[in-house]
């Protein structure tokens, strides 16, 4: 008994720091409607800064809670700086170009973080005066575990006084549950979300600072949380305070016991929970139901124009060349462009469904994780053989969005998006955790073509064949009924509706077609590099889609094209580089600012404006 | 102007003629040549381990040119960061054999990544010197001819550890390691092991932590309730640190519970610990403040000296890594492929922790480590009681091996 | 005979009753007027028989069909077509594309996955935008047009599907008074010419005396006139309802008398 009574704290001592992080996301999402992926490095920042200051402030109560407290004001600053210099200039851009941005912001602190503190973990003094611990009904709890408790506690009365207490907070419940009416109400805005932003951040970095007595101090905090702290929020119900307590009690508390009785399945456990809450009430547990179209986070230039002919002779001429290139260009070069043509096609995928369909996903790694699982489980214990193995894995990536999109398409916008991830997730917990078929964190290695088509160039023909045809079937579906029925839906669901058309049942089958199409890319992949292992299906390669199409221009055809060839050759040629996430986010940052319809999108507008201009 | 290109021209081909034939001469045509090792390291995701080891690759590189290189040539490292991703360090791999044109692949750190990669070096048939991965795999069950390993294997260091373990009165013992390859693999060994010479041992609880992402208040919690007379630990840097703060805290550090803990000896992952590093593990480690050979000695002096830091267990590693292809490079006679995969099998090299062989049998280097235990002195973590346990004594049997290598 | 013929239709949303035992029909070839001021439950009725909701009581008949918990989908695919009281076109697309899509929908095609969306159907698109005057227009895209003209827009992808009813929620809202009367003029000659009857609500009274064949008034759920133009300008208690509103009503009934002599 005693012994369940101290692990309930245990759970409870992770519930409150990860509320901390937790409330700050879902105050800064609820006010701005920004999915913040900086804010898991905004708590890996006060935990660096934290133990700076905790290590160089004389040694006691005073230096060690000083440097906390001051640790958090930082924080609070840098989430400021982050909003007024980036944010606030691309509000008017399609909203998931702030998410894009603040991944870039997520690459920089990486790399500053790196530059400033050195790449080793850094291991902080315990908290003076709260380093032992006491005993309760037999067991040890450790004080500060009780300690963290009661600050959880005090930071949520608090936050709770303040939403409901000062005019302030009124104002931010309000812009939390309508957008609109605070426009109405002619509040300063900008003020608002830059305050809301200080306050989230001062959060993230409290939670950050609160870590150094438990755990070193590390690069990696940063992604850690914040998958955990998108699982809270969206439990939790976004822009809820409450909400997003109990839900970090939940999802603590589940770990703390599911230890106990499933330890090796403890991350499956969380995104499952997450599906439930989010299929029961896909708004949360506190959260309120929003009515928004998923077509306004998309709007900007269309796609409405078929390719011309213009347009179709410089695509052939394009193929011609990649057809011709392995007698001019190194090996090496063949792998990074057979690497572009992968993702090309899964960042089709992903346009497919988001540019022509407004239905985003965050999770769209899944099916391409399917895909490259798939081929790499039947390759190796089903014995298939590479062909046989690239042919089906479109068809468990396919399996995989019949199943998800069933739930995703019953809901919209960030929802969407969220449910979306919330599934990615799960199959990556699946990956990283079922360890005896997945080979876990370690993957199948031993994924490698068939003899006649092991040699580089061969394999170069088979994916620029395979996407080359992929691509163009999703184009050409693009411009059939199919494709014209889910713009029609993306532009006017009501319309779309009242002309007899089931919106739900064609946005599961582009949710599927989708998924088909990422999961052979996903197949191809796994032949690239011999291996197939977790990353396949982690958040970042969901991430790195939505840039893609993004930052190539989510209007335009080739707009995922160019994203992925620009985002493939980059990367490789920021390799060698000491600090290339940072050159690498701040570019992105760039992209997202100077800009907003993406790489062809903004090239294509200047033509117009140039011919335009000839013109007249 | 055709003129004046037509003259360069001119000038540059005598030039370039009268270097070879001044080379030639001289007989040393290759001596602006260099031997190019492709080395592919976590270097920002394990920092800990990983610095320290280029710091000691570095210093070895910069003498054995300084003394005239090998075979006249001189070494080159061309070394690159896997960002800890798998698929990232395979892609290395190519750009540095097809790009890069090195000689020969070296590197990596995680074990999983190790295995990637020596699967890339199956498949492409270049070869690899696994320096610091430790997964059994590599050269067991994944063994195949171009892959040779530096570091004693999770195996072999289990297996010490785990003699020793059969020496303590524990018998109900639990284990907590990272569920990764490295782990298991410890794990099996350290079970397999044990179970020989203590047939009356009973493992009680098992705790399975993704790597760095340890739960470590309810994971001590967990072990507590299993009431176990000893634990084995095969947790690393952040886990390691986090793990030990609980179970002090929670009262796991008892006296009368047995600990074990692979790795935890080595500086870059005892000394962050500082005083309050757990005291009187069992441990494998790198106890190099009373190492008294002294070509070792010179060693630690030299870097001590160089980097203004005392060495870590990732130093040992890096430089004895370049003392190995220095070794190797001159057996073979050149970098042809054929002639520096035979030139390995079996080759024997005398290096700073005495000679080492890379067993033609499994193509697993003899390099032993230390074991001990973990004591504080003077605010100090370090190593006492420690012996340096020779690799040669702890190999199961050939037979086994050749078994598990069968798929080669 | 009647298109549509509603009976004893009641809904009330928590405790408020917004449409109380509302019973009407709609002729074949007529064009029915609902009219009464805000909040007298028209939207509800409306959105009653077109299947956005479900009324607590009674019956909305469509030939042999009972409307009554079918989805707006279903109720359409019967032969009911809907303009919105905010336009409500596929942006994106050009005028001509906005009908095809009817078309395709109409025909069952939404799901095909080859031909090219915008040569189907093309000269029966083409024939519906002449009928409402927009085929000069065909190849402009829905975002930039004038607000009438996607009033019409939305006239032509109504027909696509060759409706017998027409349900129109506010047809003129937002346009100005002279294109209102050219709006409803246009539509009463199609709907003439095929033979479609249509129920719609409006608030602009000329539009309404202009073109009704019958007028029904409701107020606050309830209906309580029925007739001609002529019989419902005069009812007493229609103008008393009005009265309460503002006097334009009166005004503009008698304004049209006025005229009529």
């Amino acid at each position: 008994m005693s012994f369940y009574f101290a692990q309930f704290l245990t759970g409870l001592a992770s519930a409150s720091s990860l509320f901390l992080v937790a409330s700050g996301l879902s105050i800064i999402f609820g006010v701005t409607r920004i999915v913040n992926f900086a804010h898991g490095s905004f708590y890996m920042l006060g935990a660096f800064i934290a133990y700076s200051l905790v290590t160089a402030l004389p040694h006691g109560p005073l230096g060690f809670w000083g440097g906390v407290i001051i640790s958090a004001l930082v924080v609070g600053v840098i989430g400021v700086v982050m909003e007024i210099l980036v944010l606030r200039r691309i509000y008017q851009s399609p909203e998931l170009f702030q998410l894009v941005a603040t991944f870039g912001v997520v690459l920089l602190i990486k790399d500053v973080a790196l530059w400033v503190w050195g790449p080793e973990d850094k291991l902080g003094p315990r908290a003076p005066g709260f380093d032992g611990a006491v005993d309760i009904f037999g067991s040890k709890v450790p004080e500060y575990d009780l300690v963290v408790i009661v600050l959880g506690l005090v930071v949520l009365a608090a936050l709770w006084l303040l939403f409901n207490r000062t005019r302030w907070g009124a104002l931010v419940r309000a812009a939390t549950e309508d957008r609109e009416m605070l426009g109405a109400l002619g509040i300063n805005q900008a003020l608002l979300f830059t305050s809301v932003f200080f306050l989230g951040s001062v959060l993230a970095g409290l939670g950050g600072a609160l870590q150094i007595p438990r755990a070193s101090v590390s690069h990696h905090m940063d992604l850690a949380i914040i998958a955990t702290a998108f699982v809270v929020v969206v439990v939790g119900g976004m822009g809820s305070i409450v909400g997003a307590f109990l839900a970090s009690v939940i999802i603590s508390e589940l770990n703390a016991f599911g230890i106990l009785v499933f330890p090796e399945i403890t991350l499956v456990l969380m995104f499952l929970v997450m599906v439930v809450v989010l299929v029961i009430r896909p708004w949360g547990i506190l959260g309120k139901p929003e009515g928004e179209a998923a077509g306004e986070v998309l709007e900007g230039e269309t796609l409405s124009i078929m390719p011309g002919r213009r347009m179709r002779l410089a695509l052939l001429g394009a193929f011609a060349l990649l057809l011709v290139l392995p007698s001019v260009v190194e090996p090496f070069y063949l792998l990074l462009l057979s690497e572009v043509f992968v993702f090309a096609l899964f960042a089709a995928s992903l346009h497919f469904i988001m540019g022509n369909g407004g239905m985003v996903s965050f999770g769209h790694a899944a099916y391409f994780g399917l895909g490259a699982y798939g081929a790499a489980m039947l390759l190796i214990y089903g014995d298939t053989g590479m062909e046989l193995a690239i042919a089906l894995a479109p068809l468990a990536a396919g399996l995989g969005a019949l199943i998800f999109g069933y739930f995703c398409v019953r809901l919209s916008g960030v929802y969407m998006a969220m449910l979306s991830l919330a599934f990615a997730q799960i199959v990556w917990s699946v990956a990283f955790q079922s360890t005896e078929l997945t080979g876990g964190e370690d993957g199948l290695v031993g994924v490698w073509p068939s003899p006649w088509a092991s040699d580089r160039i061969v394999y170069y023909y088979l994916t620029l064949v395979l996407c080359a045809g992929g691509i163009l079937a999703l184009w050409r579906m693009l411009y059939a009924p199919f494709g014209y029925t889910l713009r029609a839906g993306r532009d006017s669901p009501l319309r779309v509706e009242a002309i007899g058309v089931n919106l739900r049942q064609h946005r599961w089958f582009a949710f599927v077609i989708a998924g088909l199409f990422a999961g052979l890319a996903g197949g191809l992949y796994g032949f690239l590099h011999g291996i197939v292992e977790p990353q396949a299906v982690d958040i970042p390669r969901s991430i790195d889609a939505l840039m893609m199409v993004l930052i190539g221009g989510v209007q335009t055809l080739i707009g995922p094209l160019a994203g992925a060839f620009a985002f493939v050759f980059l990367e490789n040629r920021l390799l060698a580089f000491e600090f290339w996430r940072a050159i690498f986010g701040l570019i992105i940052i760039g992209i997202c600012v100077a800009m907003p319809l993406g790489i062809v999108g903004s090239l294509h507008r200047l033509a117009l404006r140039a011919a335009a201009a000839r013109a007249s | 102007m055709t003129k004046s290109r037509l003259g360069r021209v001119g000038s540059r081909l005598a030039i370039a003629t009268s270097a070879l034939v001044l080379a030639a001469t001289m007989g040393v045509a290759q001596a602006a040549d260099p031997i190019r090792i492709g080395e592919i390291n976590s270097y920002t995701a394990l920092a800990d381990f990983t610095q320290p080891y280029k710091k000691g690759w570095e210093m070895a590189v910069e003498e054995v040119n300084a003394a005239g290189g090998v075979l006249g040539r001189p070494l080159e490292v061309i070394h690159r960061d896997d960002g800890g991703k798998p698929a990232n360090a395979v892609k290395i791999a190519e750009e540095l054999t097809s790009r890069e044109n090195v000689d020969l692949l070296a590197g990596t750190y995680f074990s999983h990544i190790g295995v990637a990669v020596t699967n890339y070096s199956q498949q492409r048939e270049k070869l690899f010197i696994a320096t610091e991965p430790m997964s059994d795999d590599i050269v067991w069950k994944q063994g195949h001819r171009y892959t040779f390993r530096l570091r004693p294997s999770t195996y072999l260091q289990s297996a010490m550890l785990a003699r020793e373990a059969a020496k303590q009165p524990a018998k109900r013992w639990a284990i907590v390691a990272p569920n990764y390859k490295f782990g298991q693999d410890a794990v099996a060994a350290f079970k397999k092991v044990l179970k020989e010479e203590r047939p009356d041992v009973e493992f009680v609880e098992e705790q399975w932590p993704a790597l760095f992402k340890i739960d470590p208040g309810a994971t001590v919690q967990a072990m507590l309730q299993a009431e176990p007379e000893g634990i084995y630990s095969a947790l690393f840097s952040r886990d390691l640190t986090a793990f030990v703060r609980e179970a002090e805290l929670r009262g796991l550090l008892r006296d009368d519970i047995t600990f074990v803990g692979l790795l935890t000896g080595e500086p870059e992952y005892l000394e962050p610990m500082g005083d309050e590093a757990p005291e009187n593990w069992i441990v494998t480690g790198y106890p190099y403040y009373g190492i008294d050979n002294p070509e070792h000695k010179r060693f630690i002096d030299d870097y001590q000296k160089k980097y203004n830091e005392a060495p870590r267990m990732g130093s040992l590693v890096g430089y004895v890594f370049i003392q190995a292809i220095k070794a190797m490079i001159e057996e073979a006679g050149s970098t042809d492929q054929e002639a520096m995969i035979q030139a390995m099998k079996d080759l024997t090299f005398p290096s700073i922790v005495g000679p080492i062989t890379f067993r033609g049998l499994d193509h697993q280097s003899t390099m032993g480590t230390w074991v001990g235990r973990t004591a504080v002195i003077d605010g100090m973590p370090q190593m006492v009681d420690w012996y340096y346990a020779e690799a040669e004594a702890y190999f199961p049997p050939d037979e086994e091996i050749k078994k598990l290598r069968s798929g080669e | 005979m009647a298109v549509l013929s509603v009976s004893g239709l009641s809904k009330s949303f928590g405790g408020v009753h917004a449409l109380s035992d509302v019973s009407f029909d709609v002729e074949a070839g007529e064009l029915l007027a609902m009219i009464g001021p805000n909040g007298a439950g028209k939207s509800t009725c409306f959105n009653c028989i077109n299947g956005q909701l479900k009324p607590d009581l009674g019956s909305v008949r469509f030939g042999e069909h009972d409307l009554v918990g079918r989805s707006p989908r279903q109720i359409w695919r019967l032969g009911v077509g809907r303009t919105f009281q905010i336009t409500a076109t596929f942006g994106s697309m050009t005028v001509a594309e906005n009908v095809q899509m009817a078309l395709i929908s109409h025909h069952r095609r939404s799901r095909a996955l080859w031909p090219l969306a915008s040569s189907l159907y093309m000269e029966r698109a083409h024939e519906l935008l002449s009928a409402v005057g927009m085929q000069d227009q065909a190849e402009r895209r829905c975002n930039v047009l004038a607000y009438g003209d996607l009033k019409q827009v939305e006239l032509a992808v109504a027909m696509a599907h060759e409706p017998r009813l027409l349900l129109m929620d506010e047809p003129t809202a937002g346009m100005a008074p002279t294109e209102r009367i050219e709006l409803m003029e246009l539509t009463a000659g199609i709907v003439r010419e095929r033979g479609i009857s249509v129920l719609f609500t409006e608030h602009d009274m000329d539009v309404v005396f202009a073109n009704a064949t019958r007028i029904i008034v409701l107020n606050r759920g309830r209906m309580v006139a029925e007739g001609s133009p002529a019989d419902v300008r005069n009812d007493s208690m229609v103008q008393e309802i009005y009265l309460g509103a503002g006097s334009t009503f009166r005004a503009q009934a008698s304004a049209l008398e006025a005229a009529d002599a």
